[in-house]
């Protein structure tokens, strides 16, 4: 009679491409990056790095009500976007604003969505960086955790009757995977043989709830074996790395129609979201450190540099002219009118029922009463 | 809602949107008879004869006299009237259910199902029996046991352009799917800004059956239905079920289908041409002129019972099966409480936040001044369903009790 171990000893091993200074680790295998998709991939992430930096400054100046950063974060969703195509179909859990920012939405609809105004394509129903775009292939995000890991297994189930060559991607935390949908999410994926690629984001918390908190495992990777499904244990601050492990994993998906676990550590530099403060649960010294030394941004402009693909020049053009581009974009959104007030009735069905046009008429009519309490930016 | 009618003209669809206006039904200038209502029900009915532009009180004395003649569907009621030269073919309702899902399968082939054993099992009440064989199991989809799961594969699936039926093997399962249900399901739609739909059908048997215990014996449409962004029916008899379940696939929104442990084997002869039932109406099952009876699902037989005890003593109630839960077909509970001026709501629900309860507040609201007595609402008591039988007969509503709140309230 022998138990199994509870641990196998060893933590299983982290691919990696670049070290700490941007150089490739000697003999690792990796995909070869373009010139033109490295640039991209590097001004990608600048963008959004600088983009976290002012719309949560905006917060904290009381323009936008709410915002989340992906500080530290940035090479998970832009990597992993540069190796996807568009048609594969994307389920995000909320720190993934990367991946719209690389197949082309633009500032200007960050802005809008963040300032729920007329232009923006949700129409001003969800929170802030509660994102959504049909035309990108990115299913808008629902604030409840791992909600969208079954559904991502639906639109697999979809893609896998069509017959596309395309595959979903999903994304999750850490936190995410003590969710029971988490469980039955993999499970179904590998029951029904669905062609999904789940991207967990390991950065170490969940609010205030350290991994040590989290669970007892080596991690996430270890749970693919136990679901049946081929996983890896990817370094999510390098770039090269991400790109590299997505693009195998996508791969495998669509040929092999199976399921694929990426596990990707990284570190939550930011704040949970503008309503968390985490130096009240982790040390500065800790955030600091990640922040300096392990930014998976300047670990990748290193290599970028090296190959002569980027310059001091243009770093510090992009960095000007994307300031420039971002307050500029707050302050246009900030000034543009809200929805209709026919919106807050529109879309619940696919067309109003008498119980909901009886409430929009009894609306109208308490703001003909009292107009000076209702808010002027919002048409009638 | 927009309701697709297949085979029918355009001006009888057009009719049927306007019939729902509920500024008319407020007005109380233009107190409209029954005779002046437009079509509502442009369908074959049951017994075979076809009712296409009634426009006028001969059109609704014919359908008068069609209506009685359905007013029970029980064994012996069809057995009397059915003979080898009647149109129309008999069947149990989990087969009429059967029926109306090949026929959309056969129709559409983004539809498809999934659940617990619904694949080569065929389902725990035999409603997708033989579909994984003909359609194949990719999509007759047997799942693994997570109702939030499933369920949330069906809005993913659904939003990219499938349209899944999620069967919950009982309807109390679906407590655990209630965060997909809520969150997503009802809520996609608008978040997304219309961007993404969930035209999702969530069907399943639930109610009170024979000695099934509290958990196999739950009523949750009295917890769904505050959910903003679905749609709620119940069928009760094989002709509405057959016909609710196409339209509830047809249509873009989720739509919870409610069916009865009880009522699968119930049969009935119904029309072999296809037909569909309005997702928002309510069933006239018998226009009476003292009281008005509001009932749903299993209901529907206590009461059609407690009327034949009625109509013995001299009564006339009417009786109406609301079918619609969410929302509520006000124009035709409407029209009848301005008639009768008493209503009685019979349910299944217990009585804390039941459907009774918000059909009460809805018809107080609205049709408060045509009321002459109070509303009653019988419903099942605030207690968990017991396993022993005579328990569980009395927390379920009797028809000695419907006829005794009859003769209360006609007093």
């Amino acid at each position: 009679m022998r138990f199994l171990s509870e641990s196998t000893g060893m933590r299983i091993p982290c691919y990696s491409v670049l070290d700490g200074n941007g150089e490739i680790i000697v003999g690792s295998d990796y995909e070869q990056l373009s010139e033109e998709i490295a640039v991209k991939m590097y001004t990608s992430m600048v963008t959004l790095q600088m983009m976290d930096t002012i719309f949560y400054e905006a917060q904290r100046q009381g323009r936008i009500s709410f915002y989340m950063t992906s500080t530290g974060e940035e090479a998970i969703s832009i990597a992993a976007a540069a190796a996807l195509t568009a048609d594969d179909i994307i389920l995000p859990q909320y720190r993934e604003p990367g991946i719209l920012l690389w197949r082309g939405f633009t500032i200007e609809e960050f802005a809008s969505q963040c300032f729920g105004n007329k232009d923006d394509c949700g129409k001003g129903r969800q929170m802030p960086n509660h994102y959504g775009s049909k035309k990108l292939n990115f299913v808008t995000i629902s604030s409840p955790i791992a909600t969208q890991l079954p559904q991502a297994v639906g639109v697999a189930y979809s893609l896998k009757m069509d017959k596309k060559d395309a595959c979903v991607v999903t994304y999750t935390g850490d936190g995410g995977t003590s969710e029971g949908d988490f469980h039955a999410a993999l499970n179904f994926a590998a029951v029904t043989e669905a062609p999904v690629v789940f991207i967990c984001r390991n950065n170490g918390w969940a609010i205030s709830t350290n991994i040590s908190e989290q669970f007892r495992s080596d991690g996430i990777v270890v749970r693919g074996r136990a679901y049946g499904i081929r996983s890896i244990r990817v370094d999510g601050n390098d770039a090269l790395a991400v790109y590299s492990a997505i693009h195998t994993a996508r791969e495998m998906a669509i040929s092999e129609q199976m399921p694929v676990l990426v596990e990707a550590l990284s570190y939550r530099v930011g704040h949970h979201s503008t309503s968390d403060d985490s130096t009240k649960y982790r040390s500065v010294d800790e955030i600091e450190y990640w922040k300096k030394v392990r930014d998976p941004v300047n670990r990748f402009r290193k290599w970028v540099e090296r190959n002569g693909w980027w310059s001091e020049e243009e770093e510090s053009e992009l960095r000007s002219s994307m300031k420039k581009q971002l307050l500029q974009a707050i302050q246009v959104a900030e000034k543009t009118e809200k929805p209709p007030l026919k919106e807050l009735f529109s879309d619940v069905y696919d067309v109003p029922p008498p119980n909901l046009r009886e409430q929009e008429k009894q609306l109208r009519e308490t703001i003909i009463r009292y107009p000076q309490d209702y808010p002027s930016d919002v048409p009638l | 809602m927009a309701t697709i009618f297949q085979g029918l003209r355009g001006g009888a669809a057009a009719a049927l949107t306007n019939s729902i206006d509920s500024k008319k039904l407020l007005s109380r200038s233009t107190r409209r008879s029954l005779s002046e209502r437009k079509v509502s029900f442009p369908v074959v009915r049951s017994d075979g004869s076809v009712n296409l532009n009634p426009g006028g009180s001969n059109a609704r004395a014919r359908r008068v006299d069609q209506l009685i003649t359905n007013a029970v569907a029980t064994k012996a009621d069809s057995s009397a009237a059915s003979s080898t030269s009647k149109p129309g073919h008999e069947l149990l309702l989990f087969e009429a259910l059967r029926e109306g899902l090949e026929e959309e399968m056969d129709r559409d082939p983004h539809v498809c199902v999934m659940g617990e054993d619904v694949g080569h099992y065929g389902g725990s009440y035999k409603v997708t029996r033989g579909l994984a064989v003909k359609y194949g199991d990719l999509r007759v989809l047997d799942t693994p046991i997570a109702e939030n799961s499933f369920t949330g594969m069906g809005i993913g699936a659904a939003m990219t352009g499938l349209r899944p039926i999620v069967e919950g093997m009982n309807m109390g399962f679906l407590l655990l799917a209630f965060n997909q249900i809520s969150n997503n399901c009802g809520m996609l739609h608008y978040t997304s800004g219309g961007q993404f739909t969930i035209p999702v059908v969530i069907r399943g048997p639930g109610g009170v059956g024979r000695q099934l215990g509290a958990e196999h014996s739950q009523r949750l449409e009295s917890y769904f239905q505050s959910i903003p962004g679905i749609q709620m029916v119940a069928c009760s008899t094989p002709y509405n079920a057959k016909g609710l379940m196409k339209a509830a696939i047809r249509s873009e929104n989720p739509v919870i289908l409610f069916e009865h442990v009880l009522l699968y084997n119930l049969k009935e002869r119904i029309p072999d041409e296809e037909y569909i039932c309005n997702l928002e109406e309510a069933e006239m099952v018998r226009p009476g002129e003292h009281v008005t009876i509001l009932t749903y699902s299993r209901m529907r037989y206590h009461v059609m019972q407690a009327a034949k005890t009625l109509v013995n003593k001299g009564y006339d109630p009417e009786v109406i099966d609301i079918r619609s839960l969410k929302p509520f077909d006000l124009h035709m509970i409407g029209n009848s409480v301005k008639k009768t001026h008493r209503v009685l709501i019979v349910e299944e629900c217990m009585r804390t936040g039941g459907i009774g309860a918000s059909l009460t507040a809805a018809i107080t609201e609205n049709f408060h001044d045509y009321l002459d007595a109070p509303i009653v609402c019988l419903s099942s008591q605030d207690v968990p369903t017991p396993y022993a039988g005579t328990l569980e007969e009395w927390t379920v509503v009797q028809p000695a009790q419907i006829v005794t709140a009859v003769e209360q309230l006609c007093q």
